[in-house]
């Protein structure tokens, strides 16, 4: 996809102007923090089991090589196929020729954030083939010819006038009377259709939460079961994962599960976890005749051994982006690739590079949120501030940004200057705020005083005020 | 250089360990042959009538039905009625799974019982679960020449009988009865975990039941 995070800013101001999209983005504010919450306190394993999926990742990463090994040879066992890929372009082009196998006209898709990582449904359709997404949100957004704004909730940036009008307008044979005005109407008109679309398919391509190195399966989580429908009425079922969803044992599946979906939609379980190995047995009466697994790098062995290791324990629960002010402020369309919110503030640079996507981690108040809700314990403020550094180091950000920063280090570094020069200035700026105590305009400050004041410094500085405290402090209480 | 050999360099170069060092081998071999059982809740512990009762309580809470029944016998009198109940034609798509094979369905003159794979126009399925969890009322369904997947997710209802002796107070005691039946590093084909039927909040965050999978979920608990 067109990747649009160098305009971060402009995106980000299209947003806030959004009223469709403002009015939607409170779903995403009223909906998902009490449930987490609620989940979370109701299993007082919860934390506990929050470290114990840190470390099944921790654990995984560190025997990475091997893991993927012995999960190969399971897979193989079982009568399935593992494709390596090393990019998007390789991942694609694999695909495509497993489709073409086929002569596949059709494809249906369960829900999948890497098949959008490697845009593959433009791709199949410069092939000629059809690629139908299943999911209820993902198919939404596909007949809008948009993205994902949200790594689990793909449509959560709309509402239903705008997802009634998007039905009429592709099904045209609705008739002017059907009453759309409603979900469930709307979700209805979505099976009816899709239910045909599953048997059409010649090849089913879902994603993958886990890749389990014991048994060789992999492991879908859904609750509308039509990656389930995806993967088992088509000929052939097509598997793509990244190589970090690789744990070690179906116990480790069992660990994370339960942190998993009360992060992500507040419930125990979702509706259905299943576990896929190999193709159709003899004797079965259903199930697809291949199985094929793409185990794809694309940048992943990249961030392994560095400082943005830990991204690679994330499971895609979306729980950071729910927490976060900034995400719901702008929608998810506003970070410009296909990973939004903190999550993709540090996943996008590392994979498309900071020189694109240097604004992502520069979109955040540090309030911390993100690794407080985060089940896999990742240290997403630390890792954006990372991307900050190198941001920095590289000379990527604007000259003003870096002489303010620059001029601003070299007070900074000498404690004498810093209490002279600030000394001097709070009492003037404290001054000029007058009894409003705001400034509405600042010189070299535009860019913050045009949405709103800055408000202005109390009459003494930081340090004077803390002198203070500690001399009452020492004369005890009063 | 394979794509395959290309990855493992790199990953190795970054972990910046060789794959022949025979404590990372032990380590991992170890791990595959003795899973670590990590934390389990104290939720499911209990005796076991009432793990019993929280398995039932936990799937009411996730909108599936539940009817609990003394004997195999009576599980096709209670499919009859859940029929007549929801004005449901008298036909069921079903497996031919042993214990469902035994029950007396012949009794049901008028009931059109329907073997093998679903074929997407069955209003009610019925299958035999593998076993229950009492933790997040769960009901795990593996694939096999007896257990069609496609009745798991075609119909609009599906009816799964659970033998309370087979309900696990947690997932845990499921899967080492999985290693058990299909040997270890052995699973079936598909192992589908199913909570309550089937929904989506997609559109506005509003949770509606039916999204693709069955609308509803209807659990005969026998014993």
């Amino acid at each position: 996809m067109q990747i649009t995070s160098p305009t971060f800013k402009q995106n980000a101001v299209h947003a806030l102007q959004d009223a469709q999209l403002q009015k939607a983005m409170g779903n995403v504010r009223a909906g998902f923090i009490d449930k987490r919450r609620k989940a979370a306190d109701a299993l007082p394993e919860f934390e506990a089991l929050r470290d114990a999926a840190r470390d099944i990742k921790d654990h995984t990463l560190a025997y990475l090589d091997l893991y993927l090994e012995a999960y190969e040879k399971k897979v193989t066992e079982a009568g399935g196929h593992v494709h390596w890929a090393e990019t998007a372009e390789d991942a694609r082009r694999i695909i495509l020729d497993i489709c073409r196998m086929q002569n596949a006209k059709t494809v249906t898709k369960g829900k999948s954030m890497i098949t959008e990582e490697i845009a593959l449904n433009d791709f199949l359709a410069l092939a000629g083939i059809e690629a139908v997404e299943t999911d209820l949100g993902e198919y939404i957004i596909q007949l809008r010819g948009e993205h994902p704004s949200h790594i689990i909730a793909p449509a959560v940036h709309l509402n239903k006038d705008q997802v009634e009008a998007d039905f009429r307008r592709v099904h045209d044979y609705l008739a002017p009377n059907r009453d759309l005005s409603e979900p469930e109407s709307l979700l209805d008109e979505a099976r009816r259709v899709l239910r045909a679309k599953y048997f059409e398919a010649d090849v089913g391509i879902t994603g993958a939460n886990f890749l389990v190195a014991e048994t060789g399966s992999s492991v879908i989580v859904t609750n509308e079961g039509n990656g389930d429908l995806t993967q088992m009425l088509p000929r052939v079922h097509v598997v793509v994962a990244s190589i970090e969803k690789i744990v070690p044992t179906l116990n480790d599946v069992g660990q994370i599960l339960r942190v998993l979906a009360r992060s992500a939609t507040g419930q125990d379980m979702s509706v259905y976890t299943t576990f896929s190995t190999g193709p159709r047995r003899r004797g079965d009466p259903d199930g697809p005749e291949q199985y094929h697994v793409i185990l794809l790098d694309n940048g992943r062995s990249s961030m392994l051994g560095t400082e943005f290791q830990d991204m690679l324990r994330c499971i895609r629960c979306g729980a950071c982006m729910n927490h976060c002010p900034v995400y719901h402020a702008v929608g998810g369309h506003a970070y410009g690739w296909v990973y939004p919110g903190p999550m993709g503030a540090v996943l996008t640079p590392s994979l498309v590079g900071v020189d694109k996507s240097g604004h992502l981690p520069n979109a955040s108040t540090f309030c911390g949120r993100c690794e407080s809700v985060c089940p896999m314990r990742i240290p997403l403020p630390k890792m954006m501030r990372s991307w900050r550094e190198r941001e920095f180091e590289r000379g990527l950000n604007p000259a003003t940004q870096r002489y303010g920063l620059k001029l601003w280090a070299a007070f900074a570094k000498r404690p004498r200057l810093y209490k002279f020069a600030t000394s001097l200035a709070i009492p003037v700026l404290s001054l000029v705020g007058g009894r409003k105590k705001r400034f509405s305009a600042l010189p070299f400050a535009g860019g913050w005083t045009r949405f709103r004041d800055l408000p202005a410094p109390e009459r003494r500085t930081f340090m004077q005020q803390w002198r203070q405290g500690a001399a009452v402090s020492r004369r005890g209480p009063t | 250089m394979s794509a395959r050999d290309a990855i493992m360099a790199k990953v190795r170069a970054a972990i910046g360990d060789s794959a022949d060092d025979a404590a990372r081998r032990e380590a991992v071999d170890k791990r595959l042959a003795r899973p670590p059982k990590g934390i389990v809740p104290e939720r499911g512990q209990l005796p076991d009538k009432k793990r019993v009762a929280l398995f039932c309580q936990m799937a009411e809470k996730v909108a599936a039905t539940v009817t609990r029944v003394r004997s195999p016998e009576r599980v096709p009198r209670v499919v009859a009625d859940y029929l007549r109940a929801k004005n449901l034609p008298a036909a069921i798509r079903m497996g031919d799974d042993r214990r469902l094979r035994t029950m007396p369905w012949d009794a049901l003159k008028s009931l059109d019982v329907k073997p093998g794979r679903s074929d997407g126009f069955d209003e009610v399925g019925v299958s035999h679960a593998f076993a229950g969890i009492a933790e997040t009322g769960t009901i795990a369904l593996v694939s096999g020449k007896d257990n069609p997947t496609t009745v798991n997710f075609l119909p609009e209802h599906h009816i799964v009988v659970v033998d309370a002796g087979e309900i696990a107070g947690d997932l845990e005691t499921v899967l080492t009865r999985l290693r058990r039946k299909f040997g270890k590093g052995g699973m079936p084909r598909t192992l589908n975990l199913v909570t309550g039927p089937s929904r989506s909040g997609d559109i506005e965050q509003k949770i509606i039941l039916g999204a693709h999978g069955p609308r509803a979920l209807h659990l005969i608990v026998v014993g």
